[in-house]
């Protein structure tokens, strides 16, 4: 019948074919079965609908560092050529600077126009990887809780993803800190088979915030040489770590720099997340295939917002490790907000989980229990309706942690929620004056 | 072959004096060349257990001969790559980039945009919020400013939040559209000559590209306007069956400049709707429309809205390439279906360019119709452009082809008779003349082989795209060369 009244549809009305789907096949390619919901989609619609103090979504909602703003007004008030394509694979200064920056960190020599490829955010250096590596019936492992784009990416490059968790340690009491959630290194040695192609970490870790021990990396490290794996390595919030954690790029241990994938991220790096500049680092024989991923799907990330993420990284690069540096500054600046947003969630009865790095920090709500009254999102888990509570009947949005965990294991972390402490002090004050109003004990 | 040398000494040393497993880890990863690997690998994996043995240290650890093994299988690319990794800009862009050489290959402007355009970025720059992550689908204010825009020009209501898409250039939107209506096995009709990119990305998205070629009239042997260009219908109409998914079109036409007339829109459209297929319009150019030629949107046709996406580019409506955006316009049941691709690939787009893009359009929404609209004074700019181009073209001996859009002219260059013979045979006599006119003459065009399949390419291999969307001072070099083309003949 429809495609009757498709044939028809010259002498048909245009409103009779407005809500109609004209086409008597499926529309849509296989690759997108499964991956069409987007938490941030909906909850960031919700926050805004709801005008809720925002600890959810993760950006900083104050503003870049001056030097960065003012690199991007000179890119953008330059020459012609600032408006105009550049480099399909990077802008010639930003790949030269990131080569410089990060040789100089791993200790080793990078060439820009080969170990290098500059991407739209740290997203699409994801998305390249998995589109370049990735076949059909290639197993990909992901540590739990994950940056929940992970799964839908490899779906959609007709992977599999292979889950292993991150879990409390058992023992002494309640697992305070993010250093407290460890692997099991038989059960992640039981994650790989022959298909195995790839294993995807993030360090420090969203939501968690662990940052990874140089000997848990080299447990994973090992795995990967001794199967053959490739290691793509998310790293976006390399400059945040708190209390002394320090960071490590799996790509600096033997044998890793030549089956790594580092992926980095301007946007988390200077405060600027809206533009959407982002890099991978890795072995020329990797990355030539990441590129040709990026050259048949964007081409290239806009020309004036690379400019000036190479201006500052160039200063940066002048000025690294001392006080002056950004690098120094902002993850100074976020421990005390961190710790901030801790003592406040346990003084009004929520267990909170420190964070050792990252923008986040989850809490465990399991303690209390609310009655939602809200039949639409009966068969949600219990974070996921929690969440949307808060955001209606309080005005304070977070994002539910099942969200970052795999189908099959969601059920088990349902009880915790993600805040984003990396906001200016009056949004910290909002938060803070709703969950002391909430009187959260009573409901105990 | 030196880095397998490289890799021998460093297993030597280890069998010798002990040499620090990093030293064999480094020269096995320094090993470029995977040929170079693969015969190097048995042995290698040999002697490096061996070395290692006799060294007497232990554990032997896997690395450098995993390194060497990794290339030979491992770390191949998937298959939905095979066969991608070559790209014409990519090869070109390099050449040209000489300051010497003056450039008519790349598609982008050399004179600066409107200056509000970049006033609006760099006030959005200075607002903090601007700085941050915006709404995936497109910056609210863009996405309002385009429904107006296109709501106008289509006349219907458009649903700024359902029925657009912002995403990177026009490229993105063509990959979106790919990547969520294609499936592996169904064939996409792409009419030639076509933007390089269309092929790789049917490709990619596991589709067979089915091409069928634009041709000069039927009895004309030099063609002097892309109207000159056209389908055979018959043709065309044997190129759809019940696997054809969708037919992919581009008006005006890069690199031909053809503006496809209603017409043989329509024959295109009744092709649609008889076999049931989408259709992905390409109107990057659709504001660079000559006098005498209208642009019409396929999406405007009867029964067309509701199986047509339709793409356009910030970057050439306001000459701002290399910002990188543009849009998506179509129905709900297929925009959200690129929503889906655009959430799992690139999630958002910068915020501070879709803000300044939205400022620029509702500017000129304003003024739209008006002399003094952008849309409609860049094409009078240009216009003139393009008929000095096509003089000092003639003034060389070569014939153009007059574009009734876009901005780029291709020309025949078959009367130059220039005898290539000595260069690179396996490659098509366009590649050979440009890369030749490069280095000869200092001035760089675009092979139009680029833009063909392999079926078509002795139509094409005569002719070179010229971009004439650049200043006065770099159309008087090119006229410079081109005027004494046939006193500086060598070879």
């Amino acid at each position: 019948m429809l495609r009757t009244a498709a044939v028809c549809g010259r002498f048909l009305t245009p409103s009779a074919f407005r809500t109609k789907v004209t086409m008597s096949r499926q529309l849509h390619a296989r690759r997108l079965e499964g991956i069409d919901k987007n938490i941030w989609v909906e909850f960031t619609q919700l926050a805004a609908d709801y005008k809720a103090v925002n600890l959810g979504q993760g950006f900083p909602d104050f503003s870049p560092p001056a030097f960065i703003q003012e690199a991007f007004c000179k890119a953008v008030g330059g020459g012609c050529t600032m408006h105009q394509y550049t480099r399909a694979f990077g802008h010639p200064p930003l790949v030269k600077i990131l080569a410089k920056f990060f040789g100089r960190v791993l200790g080793r020599d990078i060439d820009p126009w080969e170990d290098i490829l500059v991407t739209v955010g740290a997203y699409e250096a994801l998305f390249c990887s998995f589109q370049a590596l990735i076949d059909e019936g290639d197993e990909v492992i992901i540590i739990e809780p994950f940056f929940d784009c992970y799964q839908p990416m490899v779906k959609m490059a007709g992977g599999t993803a292979v889950y292993v968790p991150l879990r409390p340690r058992s023992g002494s009491g309640m697992a305070l800190s993010s250093a407290d959630w460890i692997l099991s290194p038989e059960e992640l040695e039981g994650k790989f088979t022959p298909r195995t192609k790839a294993i995807v970490i993030n360090t420090p870790n969203n939501p968690l915030g662990k940052v990874f021990q140089k000997e848990e990396l080299q447990v994973i490290a090992d795995l990967c040489v001794k199967h053959d794996v490739v290691c793509i390595s998310d790293e976006v919030y390399e400059w945040l770590t708190y209390d002394g954690a320090k960071h490590v790029k799996i790509a600096s241990l033997p044998g890793m720099w030549e089956r790594t994938v580092t992926i980095g991220s301007a946007g988390k790096t200077f405060s600027a997340t809206g533009w959407k500049v982002g890099w991978a680092v890795g072995p020329r024989r990797v990355m030539t295939h990441l590129k040709t991923v990026h050259q048949n799907s964007i081409y290239h990330s806009a020309t004036a917002a690379q400019e000036a993420v190479a201006v500052g990284f160039q200063r940066e690069y002048d000025c690294f490790g001392t006080k002056e540096s950004y690098l120094k500054q902002l993850p100074e600046m976020l421990h005390h907000k961190r710790l901030r947003l801790a003592q406040c969630l346990q003084s009004v009865g929520l267990q909170p989980i420190l964070p050792q790095g990252g923008y986040f920090m989850i809490a465990d709500i399991s303690s209390l229990k609310v009655d939602f009254n809200d039949p639409s999102a009966q068969d949600e888990p219990y974070d996921y309706r929690f969440v949307k509570w808060l955001i209606k009947e309080k005005g304070l949005a977070t994002i539910p942690v099942s969200a970052f965990y795999s189908p099959e294991h969601q059920k088990d972390f349902q009880n915790y929620i993600r805040f984003c402490f990396v906001k200016e002090n009056a949004t910290l004050n909002a938060a803070e004056e709703i969950l002391k109003q909430w009187n959260i004990r009573e409901l105990k | 072959m030196k880095a397998g040398r490289r890799v021998r000494d460093a297993i030597g040393q280890i069998q010798g004096a002990g040499a620090p497993l990093a030293r064999v880890e480094s020269a096995a990863a320094e090993t470029q060349d995977a040929r170079c690997c693969m015969t190097v690998a048995p042995q290698a994996l040999r002697r490096c257990a061996a070395a290692w043995r006799l060294s007497g240290r232990s554990p032997a650890p896997p690395c450098s001969c995993s390194a060497v093994r990794m290339a030979t299988f491992r770390h191949k690319n998937a298959k939905r790559i095979e066969g991608l990794d070559k790209n014409v800009w990519v090869a070109f862009t390099s050449v040209a980039a000489d300051p010497t050489v003056v450039n008519l290959g790349q598609g982008y402007p050399d004179v600066p945009p409107p200056s509000y355009v970049k006033e609006g970025l760099a006030q959005a720059a200075r607002v903090d919020r601007m700085n941050q992550y915006t709404r995936g689908f497109g910056h609210p204010s863009l996405v309002k400013a385009l429904s107006q825009v296109y709501g106008t020009v289509c006349g219907r209501q458009l649903d700024p939040f359902k029925e657009i898409l912002v995403t990177v250039g026009g490229y993105g939107s063509l990959f979106s559209c790919m990547q969520a209506l294609v499936d592996e096995g169904d064939e996409v009709i792409i009419i030639e000559p076509f933007f390089d990119c269309y092929v790789p990305m049917v490709r990619m998205a596991g589709a067979k590209p089915v091409l069928i070629p634009l041709r000069p009239k039927s009895g004309m042997k030099t063609t002097s306007s892309s109207a000159d260009w056209v389908l055979d219908q018959e043709e065309l109409a044997s190129k759809f069956n019940s696997k054809t998914k969708a037919i992919l079109i581009n008006t005006p036409n890069n690199p031909l400049g053809k503006i496809f007339a209603r017409e043989e829109l329509q024959a295109i459209a009744d092709l649609c709707i008889k076999h049931d297929t989408l259709c992905f319009s390409d109107e990057v150019y659709e504001w660079l429309v000559y006098r005498g030629h209208q642009h019409v949107k396929i999406a405007t046709l009867p029964g067309m809205w509701e199986r047509t996406v339709t793409i356009g580019s910030a970057g050439k409506t306001f000459s701002v390439t290399g910002w990188k955006l543009g849009w998506s316009i179509g129905p709900e049941h297929l925009v959200r279906h690129l929503q889906t691709v655009w959430q799992n690939t690139l999630y958002t787009c910068p915020t501070p360019l879709q803000e300044a893009v939205a400022q620029g359009l509702q500017k000129d929404f304003q003024r739209m119709g008006r002399p003094d609209c952008y849309f409609s004074s860049l094409a009078a700019e240009l216009e003139a452009k393009r008929d000095r181009m096509a003089g000092i073209l003639c003034s060389a001996g070569m014939a153009p082809v007059v574009p009734e859009g876009g901005y780029f002219m291709i020309a025949d260059v078959t009367a130059l008779n220039q005898d290539l013979s000595h260069m690179q045979e396996d490659e098509p006599y366009d590649y050979r003349f440009n890369k030749w006119m490069i280095k000869e003459k200092k001035l760089a065009g675009i092979p139009m082989t680029a833009f063909c399949g392999d079926d078509t390419k002795r139509q094409f291999e005569k002719y070179i795209r010229f971009c004439f969307i650049k200043q006065d001072a770099t159309l008087d070099a090119a006229e410079a060369i081109l005027k004494n083309w046939s006193q500086q003949t060598s070879v």
